[in-house]
């Protein structure tokens, strides 16, 4: 295998952790990653050093956000599957943070994922999402409200109907 | 002016939760959420958000990766494919019934919109490939008259593979309604009168790799490249469609000079 093909494959578990949280299914993370390898694979020539890392979280943020937005387009032929929530009955904390990231905008998540998960610097993030530090430092801000918003009320949640 | 120096601001806060601020900002901002017990209560939130995120998620990246994304695979279906598709028909023949080895692994479709463009495809399988008289509208020995029209029709330059290799001709195609629109239809043939179509319209979906779905009889690989849907319907064989897929997919490929993404 070449020097390339090694830097991606020893990528591929935190892809995997990435895209799992990204998406909270495991089927669909999966599909993700695979459709992220093949991106990269074919696009090796367009590669001039750099972070493999970065640019392979910079492949799968895009593929998940063309994804979402072709969901929204086709309502009816994306059903809701929660099973990465609804399967992690034992351990209640996980069942909270799963539903609370759910609830966050697309960007928001991402930021944040990379950041607490992948442990991207906010340069890096910046460069992934292709937007200045500022917006990045705002987005995990957002979403940290937000998710302690979540945690922090009592009433049962309401599955919201996306 | 010492004033200044310690207003903290909200992007102060993550900063210091994410260990990305400055080394002399460290001691103020420890200095200050020692007097101002909300802030202090909500990094003290966040560390514990980044907590149970690790604790839900962190454990995924030291399990071993599913076969399907394995590179070495993922680099054979693309550049070894017309070989070892080519290898894995013979062998189909030879023995008959025994297990392709390229195709194994391949994932089980995801629900998604190609869901609408695979069933639509399907059926017109289904509708076509039992036709003795008329199964198409332009036969395949008017290839680049065929290929000229459907693609004017579509609105996007199309190619009907060429599959000789895998021992199909090229019956023809012709126009049919889509989800989206005028939908090209290509028509296959193999040595024993066995029928494989290329169903191919544009759409506004992301790239995909090969998916594969599978009625009682019938079964279909379809993806998407370039802002067009293809699905590959055959009989129920698995590899062999896999192989055949692939082929066509290795060859819309190439139309086009590499682009990434």
């Amino acid at each position: 295998m070449s020097e390339f093909g090694e830097r991606i494959e020893a990528a591929i578990p935190a892809l995997r952790r990435y895209a799992r949280a990204l998406t909270r299914d495991a089927e669909t993370a999966d599909d993700i990653v695979q459709d992220t390898l093949v991106r990269a694979l074919r696009s090796e020539h367009l590669f001039h050093g750099g972070d493999t890392r970065a640019w392979l979280y910079t492949i799968l943020t895009n593929l998940n956000r063309n994804r979402l937005r072709a969901l929204s387009r086709r309502p009816i032929l994306a059903p809701i599957k929660d099973e990465d929530a609804a399967t992690s009955g034992s351990e209640s904390g996980g069942r909270d943070i799963a539903r609370a990231l759910d609830e966050l905008a697309e960007d928001q998540r991402s930021a944040l994922l990379l950041v607490v998960l992948e442990g991207l610097t906010y340069r890096e993030v910046a460069e992934v999402q292709g937007v200045p530090i500022g917006t990045v430092m705002s987005r995990l801000s957002r979403a940290r409200t937000q998710i302690k918003a979540y945690l922090d009320d009592e009433r049962p949640a309401l599955r919201r109907v996306k | 002016m010492i004033e200044r120096d310690q207003i903290v601001s909200e992007d102060e806060l993550n900063a210091y939760v994410d260990g990305e601020l400055p080394a002399d900002r460290r001691g103020v901002i420890e200095a200050w959420l020692a007097t101002h017990p909300d802030d202090a209560a909500k990094v003290s939130a966040w560390r514990k958000q980044v907590e149970l995120i690790r604790a839900r998620y962190g454990a995924l990246a030291d399990e071993k990766p599913p076969q399907q994304l394995s590179i070495a695979r993922l680099t054979r279906r693309r550049y070894g494919a017309m070989v070892a598709a080519a290898a894995a028909v013979v062998a189909a023949f030879l023995i008959g019934g025994v297990a392709g080895w390229i195709a194994r692994g391949v994932e089980a479709a995801a629900p998604s919109d190609l869901t609408v463009f695979t069933a639509d495809a399907l059926d017109a399988y289904r509708l076509y490939v039992v036709e003795v008289r008329h199964p198409v509208e332009v036969p395949g020995d008017q290839r680049p008259h065929l290929v000229e029209w459907l693609s004017k029709r579509v609105g996007s330059p199309l190619r009907a593979p060429e599959l000789d290799k895998m021992g199909l001709k090229l019956v023809g195609g012709r126009l049919l309604p889509g989800p989206t629109g005028a939908t090209a239809f290509f028509m296959y043939e193999g040595p024993s009168g066995e029928r494989f179509t290329l169903y191919c319209g544009r759409t506004s979906d992301q790239e995909t790799a090969l998916r594969y779905t599978a009625g009682e009889h019938n079964a279909a690989y379809y993806w998407v490249d370039q802002n067009l849907a293809y699905v590959l319907s055959g009989p129920a064989e698995r590899d062999k469609l896999h192989d055949i897929a692939q082929a066509a997919y290795d060859q819309i490929d190439q139309r086009r000079p590499q682009q990434g993404g």
